[in-house]
């Protein structure tokens, strides 16, 4: 299918070198109705090039939060996040976010959603962008459906269509908030495969936010527990499990319910702290 | 096909029922003219180019003042939503005026502009102006926050974010505020031409005016029934395609 590409097609196409991340003692502070709330206190992570890596832990422990700065789309009180050594201070398009509602824009197609970001990158035709879209929807495969409105679709082929918008652009990180929580089980398992699959082709560093700790299990190298009020990585645990992993395998069970078991160490006795 | 012979069936039903009535004798002759009579009226009067002639003159006063009114108050909306000074200032303004029937600019845009073409462009204008204000800032401030922030992670930013993102995602209210505008201007142009005589042309209000002032009763009607029409093609022409567009992009609906 794409024997004719041009020369930019397959430079765009090219593998980037996907980032390191630094988070260094980031704190964040919301105020709400019922006073201020320590969303994050002091985290600090290292994320490595190509890592997948998972945050989990309960409702309002700062996770998505965290997410959001190193989008660049939040600000943190304190400290800093690093990509490649660079201060992250804005939102870029080397760090792509994939929301846990689909934000595709209802007034484009499949395709033009995908062709949103690559719109924006200069040094392309408007045929290469096209092709390079149609590349991505080929990954995720929906090639049929690139004339498709979006509310045609299913809540999985809505996911798949923001992977494919959040990978066009070609990033360094996949920042990823729960994309599946509103998924049922059944296309939510296909995606486990999927997204291992694209991780692996295209070779992105992946932080992936979760509140489901077998999810977690199956797609993490390593997984991070966060605890709220203050929001803290309480544990790390590595998944040394090889891939693709099924996330109905009996070993990834076991690391699930080990994980699980830390969750539910602190879960209760924090909340009745909180509380 | 169904559906048209069904809708054709009814007016023709309608038209029956009012010949029937006027052969009846329910009211006086003067006051009901019978179908032909109000046929025959159309058609000498597109024949001798009265009604095409005043057609033109008013949807060139109508469209003019429209345009204008949507060129001005798109900006103005989107710059309302935009900034909280504007909101409570221009906005609440909008809001306010928006409120005030817009007949009620015709005694203002007399006293100021005299029996002039700019009168009746000034009460098409404000007549649009402030639905389609209120409409867009809305429009803005019912997009849910998650567009921007997706677009601005690809890297749009401020202008681009308003243009690609904010203003398609409030097209559906821009839309319905600019049929509300549209229904305004209309109505308060009517209002206006029929109050005053512009020398500079005769549109469809003053032919209504002097059907009365003749008591020409099949006059009165024949510029009514084309003055609905006029309505319902503005609606198939101009609407109709936007909003069909807008449904089954968004999904809105079945139709």
């Amino acid at each position: 299918m794409f024997r004719h590409r041009t020369g930019s097609v397959v430079e765009e196409l090219q593998l980037v070198p996907p980032s390191k991340l630094a988070i260094e003692n980031v704190s964040k502070t919301f105020r709400t109705a019922t006073g201020e709330v320590l969303a994050l206190d002091r985290v600090s992570l290292q994320v490595n090039e190509a890592e997948f890596v998972c945050l989990v832990g309960p409702s309002g422990c700062g996770k998505t939060t965290l997410l959001n700065i190193i989008a660049g789309l939040e600000k943190p009180d304190s400290g800093m996040v690093l990509a490649d050594g660079k201060p992250v201070t804005s939102p870029g398009r080397d760090r792509l976010v994939m929301f846990q509602e689909p934000a595709l824009f209802p007034w484009l197609n499949v395709l033009g959603n995908v062709l949103f970001g690559l719109k924006l990158k200069p040094n392309l035709t408007n045929k290469d962008r096209r092709n390079v879209a149609r590349y991505y929807l080929e990954l995720v495969g929906l090639t049929r459906f690139e004339r498709a409105n979006i509310h045609e679709l299913s809540g999985g082929m809505k996911q798949r269509v923001s992977l494919a918008r959040a990978l066009a652009p070609n990033p360094r990180v996949l920042l990823m908030d729960e994309p599946f929580a509103a998924l049922d089980a059944l296309t939510r398992e296909q995606l486990y495969g999927d997204i291992q699959q694209i991780w692996k082709a295209r070779r992105k560093t992946i932080v992936f936010v979760t509140h489901n700790v077998r999810e977690a299990a199956c797609l993490g190298d390593r997984v991070l527990l966060f605890s709220p009020h203050p929001g803290r990585i309480q544990e790390e645990f590595a998944v040394d499990l090889p891939r693709p992993r099924d996330i109905n395998s009996v070993d990834l069970a076991g690391y699930a319910t080990k994980i699980m078991r830390a969750l539910k160490s602190f879960s209760p006795e924090r909340a009745a702290a909180a509380v | 096909m169904r559906r048209f012979l069904s809708a054709a069936s009814f007016f023709v039903v309608l038209i029956l029922i009012w010949q029937w009535a006027f052969q009846a004798k329910i009211w006086s002759p003067v006051l009901l003219p019978s179908p032909m009579q109000v046929a025959s009226y159309l058609k000498n009067a597109i024949e001798d180019g009265t009604l095409g002639h005043a057609t033109v003159i008013t949807m060139s006063r109508l469209l003019s003042g429209y345009f204008f009114g949507i060129i001005v108050g798109l900006p103005l909306g989107l710059l309302t939503a935009r900034w909280t000074l504007l909101r409570d200032t221009l906005g609440t303004t909008a809001l306010g005026l928006q409120t005030l029937p817009s007949v009620c600019w015709v005694p203002l845009a007399l006293l100021w502009f005299g029996q002039t073409e700019a009168a009746m462009l000034f009460v098409v204008v404000m007549g649009t102006l402030w639905s389609v204000i209120i409409a867009t800032e809305t429009g803005v401030r019912n997009v849910p926050p998650i567009y921007r922030r997706a677009a601005l992670t690809m890297g749009s930013k401020r202008l681009h974010i308003w243009l690609k993102v904010i203003f398609p995602a409030s097209l559906p209210f821009i839309i319905s505020g600019m049929k509300q505008g549209w229904a305004f201007a209309w109505r308060s142009l009517m209002a206006a031409e029929i109050f005053v005589t512009i020398l500079t042309g005769f549109g469809l209000g003053q032919l209504l005016h002097y059907g009365r002032e003749l008591s020409a009763m099949d006059q009165v009607i024949a510029i009514m029934v084309v003055i609905v029409v006029i309505g319902l093609l503005v609606d198939k022409i101009l609407f109709s395609p936007i909003e069909k567009f807008l449904h089954r992009r968004w999904g809105t609906s079945q139709a």
